[in-house]
């Protein structure tokens, strides 16, 4: 035989180029046009959670702010936007989508620096799928009457718009896009670990000559954001975020006119049938919980195996998060990325202690991490209980719950006794299996041997708390309407 | 139950599952890896030494054999330095003479085996043709399942017979070809790559080259996936080997990417992986010279032989 040659062989390192994008070393307050400084007078820093270098200083805007961006967003819908003919309306819209698909390594690079997701994500997930959420809205704008047809249809006026730090753009993209196709003008929220492709959506919309007022976008913390919330000229509230956030916003629009859509956290189960394709399933439960180092809504964070498979299942699941890896998110080889902040380093840290505090058997893949920066290796807490913290509650990381089931009644029951809703995944080779499963799974989406696709064409939202309104396709332009 | 070799014989309709569509997937991922630098050099000098050198054509000659025995050996002596291929891989006639040329130089000769590439013939035949091979001197013999068996539902047939043919073989390593392009669906391939590994295989290969498709990565992915459970299961390790259609750099190396995350560096030898292909090495050996000089040399710089 041969002699063995080669012991390993290795990537070496292919860092995407940050060359070409550009950053500016402060930014200002997006509104009616034009780049304000904040009344505030206070900056706050964003920094990129790979290495914790600053990445630019941003605006903390206050209350007066916001004021001032609803006002502009008043005056823009009242004598501009309103009157706006809904084909000029699909121009602007289709014009962001182009601008945004032209530089779009730039958006890529800038959501990897300032998120700390794979550039792998951010190119092929992230933008490419913002980009369709304005082409396929602009599609809508001058067609609303056949999309609801038999109705009057009218638009809302002001929409408040406040998003989370794991998808920035794609989520600014969900709630921009519909809004603007139904004829209501913008202040959005970015979070404040990751405003800066909101920012940069910002100067593209400029560049795309939307009137002044239609679009503003404000950025600062919870503070900034209940002060959208709390607006009274505001007439609808679209949120997306934690589920405590979520409650809060409830309350505060209860007794007003506001419309709201709330997008909220998950425990989503991805359920393994004894006769699925195995190979192709735990690809989906790697896909499902360590997408995005698992910072996503509906990850499929809790896993039901059947117990025939289990040892197979694990099995092949250890051995492929093992070819995972782990580091520099703007290197093209990495899978998954940098944890978006301290804080949410800290909750994922604190969900693995009670796990080590309870004795459950866990198991964390072999890689290296980098030694400064926010990571977390992929980890597997086994054989849990459903009455387990980790099992209850959202850790929003790269932490996947597993239990077993031995029949389709018993972990039907197990996947919905949980307070949320959001999304469940179900593999087995057997169709009727496949519909037996998806009817009564209280979930907004169900996939079916597969996970995390997402269709601007496709509504997306939750059961019980994790949310109510659905975002994309015609139920998402259906949450900025009036209809009669 | 049965039991051969200790191994416990599992019932081969119970085979795995395999869901195209994922399996697509994951093939785009392995297609994703950027492979620079270094590890580029690296990849590709290991892609030149896992190569078969093959030539299997009712044309084929002393003449012509001998010319890609050399060939085997010298690669591109205006370059210094690089690997030899893997293997010579050619008809059973062949064989004496490709010994002869490859002597001492660490080139293995593999031949094809059991009325390749149809595998229409009686066992005895096939055995006399296996023999005929191994005793002319050949380290290594590629026979072809019998698929029409195969897809009638026979499996126990198809085991048989690998198993004679493993036998006959002595000490040379058996490469079991499932001729995937017949094949069809991708659950095939797994029961018959499930099937040629338990019935003895030491590598098994996707396709004879003469049947289109051949190496797709979506039927190598299968196999690799099913070598990683078979040896979870027994601790044996399996060799693979793609052939035909990989005709360049950049598929070898998506290849290479492949076997790397699915079974792990244990299988980057030539020992475990080899490419069943005749227009691959020049197309790397053309890589490697622009990596190095940093010009595209036209293939007339290349011998063809």
């Amino acid at each position: 035989m041969a002699k063995k040659q080669i012991k390993g062989w290795d990537y070496s390192p292919a860092p995407e180029s940050t060359s070409h994008i550009d950053l500016k070393k402060r930014y200002d307050l997006y509104i009616n046009g034009e780049w304000v400084k904040p009344s505030s007078k206070k900056y706050f820093k964003t920094i990129n959670p790979a290495n914790e270098e600053l990445l630019a200083e941003v605006a903390h805007a206050n209350e007066k702010d916001v004021d001032k961006a609803v006002k502009a967003a008043r005056k823009a819908y009242n004598e501009v936007w309103s009157k706006t003919s809904p084909s000029e309306r699909a121009k602007y819209i289709f014009r962001i989508a182009r601008l945004m698909q032209e530089r779009s390594r730039e958006f890529a690079v800038i959501e990897s620096l300032d998120a700390g997701k794979t550039i792998r994500e951010s190119r092929d997930v992230d933008v490419p799928l913002a980009c369709n959420h304005f082409f396929y809205n602009a599609g809508w704008a001058d067609k609303l009457e056949f999309a609801f047809p038999n109705r009057k249809i009218e638009s809302l006026g002001v929409a408040g718009q406040i998003i989370p730090w794991n998808f920035p753009l794609l989520m600014a993209a969900w709630k921009i896009a519909p809004a603007l196709a139904t004829g209501n003008t913008v202040v959005l929220k970015p979070a404040e670990t990751t405003p800066l492709t909101a920012l940069k959506l910002a100067e593209i919309i400029h560049d795309s000559g939307l009137p002044p007022g239609v679009v503003n976008i404000v950025t600062g913390y919870g503070d900034t954001g209940a002060a959208i919330v709390n607006h009274e000229d505001v007439d609808k509230i679209a949120f997306t975020g934690s589920t405590g956030v979520g409650k809060i916003i409830q309350k505060a629009v209860a007794g007003t006119n506001k419309k709201t859509t709330l997008e909220l956290g998950g425990k989503s189960a991805n359920i393994i049938m004894d006769d699925a394709p195995l190979d192709q399933a735990v690809e989906g439960i790697i896909n499902g919980i360590f997408f995005n180092q698992g910072h996503v809504c509906c990850a499929g964070s809790r896993l039901f195996v059947q117990e025939s498979v289990y040892d197979k299942v694990i099995e092949k699941l250890k051995h492929r998060m093992n070819s995972l890896i782990v580091g520099d998110p703007l290197d093209k080889n990495t899978d998954i990325g940098a944890i978006n902040s301290k804080e949410q380093l800290d909750i994922i840290n604190g969900y693995l202690k009670i796990g080590k505090d309870e004795g459950v058997e866990m198991y964390q893949s072999t890689c290296d991490i980098p030694g400064n920066g926010f990571y977390c290796r992929p980890t597997l807490v086994l054989n849990v209980a459903q009455s387990s913290r980790l099992v209850q509650e959202e850790i929003f990381g790269p932490v996947l719950a597993i239990q077993t089931f031995r029949t389709v009644d018993e972990v039907i029951q197990k996947a919905n006794n949980t307070p949320f809703g959001l999304a469940a995944g179900v593999w087995t080779d057997k169709g009727s299996r496949i519909f037996n499963l998806t009817t009564k799974l209280r979930a907004g989406v169900v996939w079916a041997n597969t996970y995390n696709k997402f269709d601007p064409a496709s509504p997306f939202g939750g059961y019980k708390e994790s949310g109510f309104g659905r975002e994309g396709g015609l139920h998402g332009l259906e949450g900025y309407l009036k209809m009669n | 139950m049965n039991k051969k070799g200790g191994l416990e014989i599992p019932d081969f309709n119970q085979s795995l599952k395999i869901d195209k569509v994922g399996v697509e997937e994951r093939v785009a991922r392995f297609q994703k890896r950027s492979i620079k630098k270094e590890s580029k050099m690296q990849g590709l000098r290991m892609a030149l030494n896992m190569i078969d050198l093959t030539t299997l054509e009712g044309k084929d000659t002393l003449g012509k054999v001998k010319q890609m025995c050399y060939k085997a050996m010298h690669l591109h002596d205006v370059h210094p330095g690089l690997p030899t291929v893997a293997a010579v891989c050619v008809y059973p006639s062949m064989v004496k003479t490709a010994v002869n040329e490859v002597k001492g130089s660490g080139v293995k000769v593999a031949s094809v085996s059991t009325a390749f590439p149809s595998g229409q013939a009686p066992l005895e035949v096939k055995l006399i043709d296996t023999k005929f091979a191994v005793d002319s001197g050949a380290d290594e013999i590629d026979m072809v399942i019998s698929r029409g068996k195969f897809l009638s539902g026979d499996y126990n047939f198809v085991f048989d017979e690998i198993a004679a043919i493993k036998e006959a073989c002595g000490k040379a390593r058996l490469k079991v070809i499932l001729e995937t392009g017949e094949l069809v669906t991708l659950d095939n391939v797994r029961r018959a790559s499930d099937i040629a590994m338990y019935a003895g295989a030491d590598f098994i290969k996707t396709s004879t080259g003469k049947i289109q498709p051949a190496a797709t990565m979506q039927v190598t992915y299968t196999m690799l996936e099913a070598i990683r459970d078979f040896h979870l299961a027994t601790g044996k390790m399996i060799g693979m080997k793609p052939a035909g259609g990989i005709s360049n750099s950049k598929l070898a190396l998506h290849n290479l990417v492949m076997v790397k995350e699915t079974l792990g560096n244990d299988w980057l030898t030539n020992e475990w992986f080899r490419f069943g292909a005749s227009s691959l090495a020049n197309d790397v050996l053309m890589q490697i010279m622009k990596t190095e000089t940093g010009i595209y040399q036209s293939k007339d710089y290349f011998s063809i032989d």
